[in-house]
């Protein structure tokens, strides 16, 4: 049942995934993206992270992705123009490094994380309960959240003032 | 009938998932042309390593991982604030959303 579960949610978010780099429109790419995030909140829940699942599902797909949508739509964005001179070294050698990247980072998992190590099964490990992530959050991290709070309230201003009508 | 053995996923599994999207998310951060599709390449690249921490955390058992994704979502959501808001901005003064438009600062 988790093989099942995992296959076709990592299948779900490979594939929107590399619909979001491949389609030209940003609609597109942004719906692709919000299906990233929601198969994303369900592997969250099978590794026993049901508060960051949900937060996952609020936060990501439904407050800033909705903000992406809205500024897309406000500006009126279409499909990009075909580019008028298209470089081929970009072709030639970016592609087969994104390749080298991946093999990289897969290389470098294998060799820190031996292969049948740990099996992850739902219900196994539940470190995350709400309970004990909000007993963390005001304890151990009760710092870096107060910090947080100052930075979003500079991330609200510094929204108002970049997208404020200029009056002159 | 002996009861279906539940084998679970490897956590390798997970991690290479993560590191299939954090590749595909610099792929389209390199390729793409739009202010808007780039700057959601980022949000799919920090996806990708909070897919990390959540696996880290369920193999050590520990919340301490879960907390960092909730400060990358907090960033996150900073981030989108601010980050759009330029795209407004840069939209309102040059009429274009294409990277390569937007270079007066390129030698």
């Amino acid at each position: 049942m988790d093989a099942l579960l995992f296959g076709l949610f990592a299948t779900i978010a490979v594939v929107c995934g590399f619909v979001m780099v491949t389609q030209k429109h940003p609609i597109t790419s942004a719906l692709s993206l919000v299906g990233v995030m929601g198969s994303l909140a369900i592997l969250y829940l099978l590794l026993g992270a049901p508060f960051i699942a949900a937060a996952q599902l609020i936060v990501y797909a439904g407050a800033i992705m909705v903000l992406f949508l809205f500024v897309i739509m406000l500006l009126n964005a279409g499909a990009e123009p075909k580019p008028a001179r298209s470089s081929l070294l970009a072709k030639v050698i970016g592609i087969p490094l994104i390749i080298a990247l991946l093999g990289m980072l897969s290389f470098l998992i294998h060799l820190t994380v031996p292969p049948a190590d740990t099996m992850v099964k739902f219900g196994g490990n539940t470190p995350g309960s709400p309970e004990a992530v909000g007993r963390a959050l005001f304890t151990t991290y009760l710092l870096p959240f107060e910090v947080t709070s100052v930075l979003v309230l500079i991330a609200i201003l510094g929204a108002v003032v970049l997208a404020r009508k200029e009056m002159d | 009938m002996p009861p279906i053995v539940n084998q679970g996923v490897p956590l390798t599994a997970y991690l290479t998932l993560s590191a299939v999207l954090f590749t595909l998310g610099v792929a389209g951060f390199l390729f793409r042309k739009s202010l808007i599709t780039v700057f959601m390449s980022i949000e799919l690249m920090l996806n990708a390593v909070n897919l990390t921490f959540v696996a880290f955390s369920y193999k050590l058992d520990k919340v301490d991982g879960h907390l960092f994704t909730f400060f990358v979502m907090v960033v996150a959501a900073a981030e989108a604030a601010v980050g759009l808001a330029i795209i407004l901005t840069v939209f309102k003064n040059r009429s274009t959303l294409l990277v390569d438009d937007v270079d007066s600062m390129k030698l």
